[in-house]
Order: structure tokens, then C-alpha cells, then sequence
């Protein structure tokens, strides 16, 4: 008898636990009010190199970085991703979306059906990004070609193949605040500051992360794992890079040079590409912030 | 030839076959030290582009020579005893996908091929020319090197 109520009790826990976590796991549609606007293409432009969005929606194996069909795989150890089409085609990439949907997947993560976004998709950066530059950005990726094609879904393990799992991760990890500038630092510094760790996303890669795959806070730009799965991504903290100047870090954005006459290799090599087309203030601005990056 | 002269040749000789049997047997040093020819070189030219340096036909040529010699050379450099040690950057994938690799390696003495009468001829040719070169180096780097840790 005895047993039967521990079995009862443990059930009902059991059971109050998967609906508490399907009730905190689902995903809230937030509510996107927008003011009418006219787009800033040329910023919209700059949103996308610093953003890097064609690093990983670019078609693979051919040059044209503005067709953003998607298809390339990255393989994780939660399964392989299969980066999505987010080109302007009407039915295979974001040609039908609105801006509010935009909005809503770059900030908080969530498809306009309403389903999660896992956060391969780097929004746990992107949420930091100033509305205009959002409505910038997605006035220019619909300038772009439209590439039609669906690619495979992802490839995951159980229980990360439950896209509700990731419901259960934001409340952990994501955090939705905006950049809020420093007013200790100087304009220039903030700027950096925002264009690293917003749109640019830097630390994605350049920190290590926990069992769960989210960046561990106090370790930012300590360095961390491929997102090819092959090789490591260097520490760009002061521990490592103590011996640069601010014009070092600026040569490396423009030309991928660096002091010790060497050259930046893997993924770094796409990020290159579009941060030498940034301005020369935004790449000073950038070497700026990540000059004054403490170590451990 | 005295016999001092006669040794001190044939002590050259030896030194020299000596430094033949090392490049062959470390080709890790060897293309490490490649690379690093390249990127002076590349650090030259950029000097030269953004107007930090006047320009120089001969150190451009120079430059695309060693490219040149380079591109002829990599695809020898990575025999499969040299998949490790020294630090190496090479990515496993170049051995996994040789014939890629020798094909951008092919890639690059084409371009270094086509470029390097034209950018002699004068600073803005320089400029026209080297994107083209640059991106060639990028595109093998993207796959086949790691990052530096």
C-alpha cells in the first residue's frame, strides 16, 4: 500500500513536471509594435557584413555571398544543423515574411509559426541589436536574390530533436536586453562594443561553452570550438593578445594579417571578408573594444 | 684548386645536399617556412598598395615569384607523415580531400601566373592585381587551415 502511494506521488510529480515545463516551454509570440520607416539600405548593408550573415547562409561551394540559399551543415554534438534558406524566394526563403516576424526570430528566437529557432541561429547575440538596424537589415536582405531550394531539417539528438526543449533553454540562457552603451566609455568604444557583441556576434565562437551549448558568461572571448567541428577558435582576450596595438587588430579586419606576420585561417577567413568591407571607422571602433577585452 | 679550396667546396656540397635531405624529410619547417616567405611578401606589396612604401617592380616581382614557387610546391609538402607536430595549422581535410587541395593549389600559381606581368607595371595595376591573389590564398585557408590557438 505504502509503495503504491511513493509510486502515486512520483507519478503526480512526474506528470506536474512535464506540464510545467510544456507550459514554461512554449514559445510566446511577443508583441512587435513598428512605426512606419524608411530603410537605411546602406546601414541594412553594413548589418549584414558585421553580421555575417552569409558566413553560414551563403549557398555552399560558390562565390556569390548575396545568395543566401542556405544548405550548409554544421555538425554539433547536439546533431547536425542544416543552415536554413533565409533568401528573398516567396516559398523556400523570407520573401513571405513580415518585419515584426523578422524581428521576432532575430531577437527572440521564434519562427512566424511560432515554433522555437534553435540558437545555432546566434540570436542569443542578435536580440542586442538596435530595432532600426533590424529594419535596416531585413530591408536589405530583400534586395538580394531570391534562390529557391528547401534544405533537409536538422539532424538532432533526443530530446534536442524537441524543438519545446528549446523553450526550457532560453529561460536559462537567453538574455533579451538591448545594448545599453556605457557612459564611462567613450562613443567609439560603445560602438565597437555594440557592433562585437551584437550583430557581430564574435563571442559565439570565441568562447567556450557548458553541456547545454550556451556561452559561459564569465568566459567570453577565452576561446572556444569551431563551428566546422575541426580546430579550436583562439582566446582574443588581453591574456592572448597582450602584444597587439589597436592598429593590429584593425589590420587583421582589413587584411587578415596579423603583427607576427601570419594569417588567419578556418571560418575566420569569411568573417575577413566581410570586415573589410565595413567602414574605417567601424573597423577602428571594433579594434577599439577588443583592445580593452580582460582575460580570465 | 688547392686541396683547402678543394675541401671547403666539397664541405659546401655537403652542407648543401645536407639542407636538401632536410627539406625533404621535415616538410612541415619547409612549408611553414613557405608561408611565412608568402605573408612578408604579401606585407611588402599591401605596404606599396596603401602608399606606405613607394613602389617597386623588383620586390613585386620578387613577391610573385615566391608565390610562384609556392603554388608549385604545396602540393608535395603534405605527405602523410606530416599530419602533426610543430604546431601544425594543416586541417586534416587536406588529406581527406587531396585532390581539392592540389586544385587550389593549382588555382594559385594560375593566378600568380596571370597577375605578375601586370602588376609591375605600376601601383594601380598593383592594386587591380592582388585581390585576385588574396582570394585564392583565403579560399584554401578557409578549408584547410585551422585557426591559430
Amino acid at each position: 500500500m505504502k509503495k503504491i502511494v511513493i509510486a502515486l506521488v512520483l507519478l503526480a510529480a512526474l506528470a506536474l513536471a512535464l506540464a510545467a515545463g510544456w507550459v514554461l516551454s512554449a514559445p510566446v509570440m511577443p508583441q512587435i509594435v513598428l512605426a512606419p520607416y524608411s530603410p537605411d539600405l546602406a546601414n541594412g548593408r553594413t548589418m549584414f557584413l558585421i553580421g555575417g550573415c552569409s558566413s553560414c547562409h551563403a549557398v555552399p561551394k560558390q562565390d556569390d555571398a548575396t545568395r543566401l540559399g542556405g544548405g550548409l551543415a554544421l555538425p554539433t554534438a547536439f546533431g547536425t544543423f542544416h543552415v536554413p534558406n533565409i533568401s528573398s524566394d516567396a516559398k523556400d526563403g523570407i520573401g513571405r515574411w513580415s518585419e515584426t516576424q523578422f524581428i521576432a526570430a532575430m531577437r527572440y528566437g521564434i519562427s512566424p509559426s511560432g515554433e522555437h529557432l534553435y540558437p545555432a541561429f546566434p540570436y542569443t547575440s542578435y536580440h542586442a541589436m538596435r530595432t532600426e538596424d533590424l529594419r535596416d537589415l531585413f530591408a536589405y536582405l530583400k534586395t538580394l536574390p531570391a534562390v529557391s531550394g528547401a534544405v533537409p531539417d536538422h539532424d538532432l539528438i533526443f530530446p534536442f530533436s524537441i524543438r519545446r526543449t528549446v523553450g526550457l533553454w532560453k529561460l536559462l540562457f537567453l538574455d533579451d536586453a538591448q545594448f545599453k552603451p556605457d557612459p564611462a566609455q567613450s562613443a567609439q568604444w560603445n560602438r565597437g562594443a555594440y557592433l562585437v557583441n551584437g550583430p557581430g556576434h564574435c563571442a559565439e565562437c570565441h568562447s567556450p561553452r557548458n553541456l547545454l551549448g550556451a556561452v559561459i558568461a564569465g568566459r567570453r572571448f577565452t576561446g572556444g570550438q569551431s563551428p566546422t567541428g575541426q580546430g579550436g577558435v583562439p582566446d582574443i582576450t588581453q591574456d592572448k593578445l597582450h602584444d597587439w596595438k589597436v592598429d593590429d587588430y584593425v589590420e587583421v579586419l582589413d587584411s587578415g594579417m596579423t603583427p607576427d606576420s601570419d594569417r588567419i585561417g578556418g571560418p575566420m577567413v569569411e568573417v575577413v571578408a566581410n570586415t573589410r568591407q565595413l567602414s574605417d571607422a567601424d573597423r577602428e571602433a571594433i579594434a577599439v573594444y577588443l583592445k580593452s577585452l580582460r582575460g580570465k | 684548386m688547392g686541396r683547402p679550396a678543394g675541401a671547403a667546396l666539397a664541405a659546401a656540397f655537403l652542407v648543401l645536399g645536407a639542407g636538401a635531405v632536410i627539406a625533404q624529410s621535415d616538410p612541415i619547417a619547409t612549408r611553414k617556412g613557405l608561408m611565412k616567405e608568402n605573408e612578408d611578401n604579401a606585407k611588402i606589396v599591401v605596404q606599396m598598395m596603401r602608399g606606405q612604401a613607394p613602389f617597386d617592380a623588383a620586390k613585386v616581382d620578387a613577391a610573385f615569384a615566391q608565390w610562384a614557387e609556392t603554388a608549385q610546391k604545396l602540393p608535395s609538402l603534405f605527405p602523410d607523415n606530416s599530419k602533426s607536430g610543430q604546431k601544425t595549422r594543416a586541417a586534416p581535410k587536406i588529406w581527406t580531400d587531396k585532390a581539392d587541395f592540389d586544385a587550389k593549389a593549382a588555382a594559385l600559381g594560375k593566378v600568380v601566373a596571370d597577375n605578375r606581368d601586370k602588376a609591375k607595371g605600376s601601383v594601380d595595376a598593383l592594386r587591380a592585381a592582388i585581390p585576385a591573389v588574396g582570394n585564392t590564398c583565403d579560399a584554401c585557408h578557409k578549408d584547410y587551415r585551422l585557426a591559430r590557438q
